[in-house]
């Protein structure tokens, strides 16, 4: 058992690694300059680039020994120059140029290019950058790099600051997990139990009037939009027969109409995904000689056929726990449930990148570990996956 | 239809193949409803693309002069009527006589609100086909992106086996552990507002179930006899891969046009409903957004007839999904 486990742990490290790589590349290299989201549209160059050298975003993206920094502007006579004084630190320009910048105690500059030492005030520009193409400053080493940094931030939980509230990422994540466990866990206990009861009841009367009446009622919930369920949820049931609270979070009972609401949108897939699984089992001979043993139908169904359909159900099941902690979007925002469903919603509509970057990748992590999670229950449930090679 | 059947399968082809599938998926009633009204949706996508087009002014923005029949104008469903907001379905109005833009005199006309207005006055019907004309474009070009990468990786991994395959199932376990809706979300976010962020988000997040389908299909058909046969043959594996295996996981990938195109409508409808799809024009998300608050004054009609319209659309491709799965893969006919 125990080295099925490792095995496993070992499958997951490339899975987590391509998660990671793939949410940096999303984020850092195609969503563009946080500076200027930031900073705002009329940033001058020299605070963008203060902005970038702080928080790494001019380092190279995987690794490397040098970073490119944005100092040059065009000059008047067409030429480029450097837009503002550089600080202490080891530059080199295109050609073999090394140019070193140490601060000294009486506030001056020592600036080395090769053999010479030159002592400058601060606020010297230097001439050499004139008619370059880029300028490029050393990083500390070698995998000094943006990625690093990101996954040096993830293990330490620090997650940037969010744009909009200006809290801690880390602190929104902390304060939604609660509201939203408690949404989305009843809705994945319930759906599953709904689900699995109507699932086998249809797969025991395959055919029937109940199976094709249960059948279809759920095609057509499936078809109806979950932004649909939701207004008429809200509409039939807080408003025009006002049983439940519509908007906030205060006690139990402001959960129940999004729990309703949950369970029953997903109820059509589930029901009918689970049905199938059942029917799976429910032609195999160890069920015809249960029945000719006298046992009953319930017995037969809910221990025999139940018990060896549930890896299917268990792995249908651990796909959606996932999204117990991203939380679901739109109930969540509609309700007034300050989870991480709306906290998401709100990051997406105010363009919040370090939020919306922070969820997707806990989701994925919670998404491996999860995955792991189901392999070993895999093992726990059914011998054969156990000792299989 | 029980008669043609009998009457093809009595013909020699008919007793060596039976109906073809196409025959099979005819002759089931609620099969050819559907079919009759996916055609009905796909004239209403293709007249409100003709609208739209023609009231873009050419073929496409900057377009030649022969493509070109005119000046861009503000199109009907986008023409706002403030006197006869909230009208409800069926109710005839008078438009009093206007003046555009541009100066020319607008005569006082007569219209007939089918399925009422909104709450500027626009025709709810024709922004409807509007919005048919852009789910249409949603579920197409996803399609267009996500199955010939998904069919592509499945059968390089089915086929070659060994790294590639580990490398094929890396990048779908990578993408499929991304958290589905917000992944699609941040990437629409990325690529910035309007269709094509939406394209792409759903477009690269959903391959992922045709690879795996196309994968497990190809490994059957890998080691069968006609595969060796073509080996010994010597035929380059592209050839083996494209020419031979290929077409028979073909209904693999219909199937899952089937039940990618009304997902990723819904998809889309919830993406525009939170307002980073498509500006400007009448997604049925942004429908569903701008009726949803009038609905508690009574104002019904636009809710009513968009969730309709997509409830309908949903509905009849997911049954014409179950009919092809039975048709084409019985192996999988209780799923």
């Amino acid at each position: 058992m125990w080295r099925y486990v490792c095995k496993r742990l070992l499958e997951m490290i490339p899975t987590t690694l391509g998660v990671l790589v793939l949410s940096f590349v999303l984020f850092y290299v195609v969503g563009g300059s946080p500076a200027q989201i930031v900073l705002g549209q009329h940033a001058s160059q020299q605070s963008i680039a203060a902005f970038d050298a702080a928080n790494g975003y001019d380092l190279p993206l995987f690794m490397g020994n040098w970073a490119d920094i944005n100092a040059l502007r065009r000059g008047v006579d067409g030429q480029n120059e450097l837009a503002f004084p550089l600080v202490a630190g080891t530059y080199r320009l295109p050609g073999i140029r090394v140019v070193t910048l140490t601060e000294l105690s009486s506030g001056m500059l020592r600036r080395v290019v090769g053999q010479e030492m030159v002592e400058v005030p601060k606020g010297w520009a230097l001439s050499e950058a004139r008619g370059m193409t880029a300028v490029y400053r050393k990083t500390r080493h070698f995998f000094d790099s943006q990625f690093v940094r990101y996954l040096n931030g993830l293990i330490r939980f620090d997650l940037g600051v969010s744009v909009e509230t200006k809290q801690p990422v880390a602190e929104v994540l902390k304060q939604g997990i609660l509201p939203t466990l408690s949404l989305s866990v009843p809705i994945l206990f319930f759906g599953a139990l709904f689900g699995v009861v109507f699932g086998v009841l249809c797969a025991a009367s395959q055919g029937g009037l109940l199976d094709r009446t249960v059948l279809a009622v759920s095609t057509l919930l499936m078809s109806v939009n979950y932004v649909v369920w939701i207004l008429l949820g809200q509409f039939l049931l807080g408003f025009r027969w006002p049983l439940f609270p519509i908007w906030g979070y205060e006690s139990v009972y402001y959960l129940v109409l999004p729990v309703l609401i949950g369970v029953v949108s997903s109820l059509g897939a589930d029901v009918r995904f689970y049905r199938a699984a059942i029917l799976d089992e429910v032609y195999k001979p160890y069920v015809r000689t249960a029945r000719a043993k006298g046992m009953s139908t319930i017995r037969i169904l809910f221990v025999h056929v139940l018990r060896n359909s549930l890896i299917p159900i268990v792995t249908y099941i651990s796909l959606s726990i996932p999204y117990l902690f991203t939380g679901s979007l739109l109930l969540e925002s509609f309700f007034g449930i300050p989870g991480l469903g709306s906290v998401s919603i709100n990051a997406i509509n105010s363009a919040d990148l370090s939020v919306v970057r922070a969820v997707v990748v806990f989701g994925a992590l919670i998404y491996q570990v999860v995955n792991l999670m189901t392999d070993v229950a895999y093992g726990w449930l059914d011998p054969r996956v156990r000792f299989a090679k | 239809m029980k008669q043609r059947i009998q009457a093809s399968s009595s013909s020699e082809v008919g007793i060596l193949r039976g109906p073809s599938a196409w025959q099979r998926l005819w002759c089931n009633r609620g099969t050819r409803i559907c079919i009759v009204a996916i055609m009905f949706y796909t004239l209403a996508a293709l007249y409100g693309e003709g609208v739209y087009r023609y009231c873009k002014g050419a073929l496409w923005k900057g377009a030649p002069v022969c493509l070109t029949w005119g000046v861009e104008r503000l199109p009907p469903y986008n023409v706002l009527h403030m006197e006869s907001r909230y009208v409800p379905p069926l109710t005839q109005v008078v438009w009093p006589q206007s003046t555009a833009p541009d100066g020319t005199i607008i005569p006082a006309q007569r219209h007939r609100y089918w399925l009422g207005s909104d709450n500027l006055g626009r025709d709810v019907l024709q922004r409807l086909v509007q919005g048919a004309r852009i789910a249409f474009h949603v579920g197409i070009m996803t399609s267009l992106i996500a199955i010939p990468l998904g069919v592509l990786l499945g059968c390089l991994g089915g086929y070659f086996g060994g790294k590639v395959d580990s490398v094929v199932v890396w990048l779908c376990a990578t993408v499929s552990a991304m958290p589905g809706l917000l992944f699609i979300l941040a990437i629409a976010l990325i690529a910035g507002k309007g269709l094509f962020g939406i394209y792409l988000g759903i477009g690269l997040t959903t391959w992922v179930s045709v690879c795996r389908n196309v994968r497990a299909e190809v490994i059957k058909h890998r080691d069968r006899a006609y595969v060796q046969a073509a080996r010994v043959l010597g035929y380059s594996h592209g050839r083996i891969l494209f020419r031979h295996i290929l077409p028979n996981v073909m209904h693999i990938v219909l199937i899952s046009f089937s039940i990618r195109f009304p997902a990723s409508v819904a998809t889309e409808v919830f993406i525009s409903f939170l307002g980073i799809g498509v500006q400007g024009e009448p997604s049925w998300g942004i429908m569903i957004n701008n009726a949803r608050v009038r609905l508690w004054q009574g104002i019904w009609w636009e809710l009513t007839f968009v969730s309709l319209a997509i409830f309908l659309l949903v509905l009849i491709f997911n049954r014409l999904a179950d009919a092809l799965r039975d048709v084409f893969d019985p192996a999988l006919r209780n799923r």
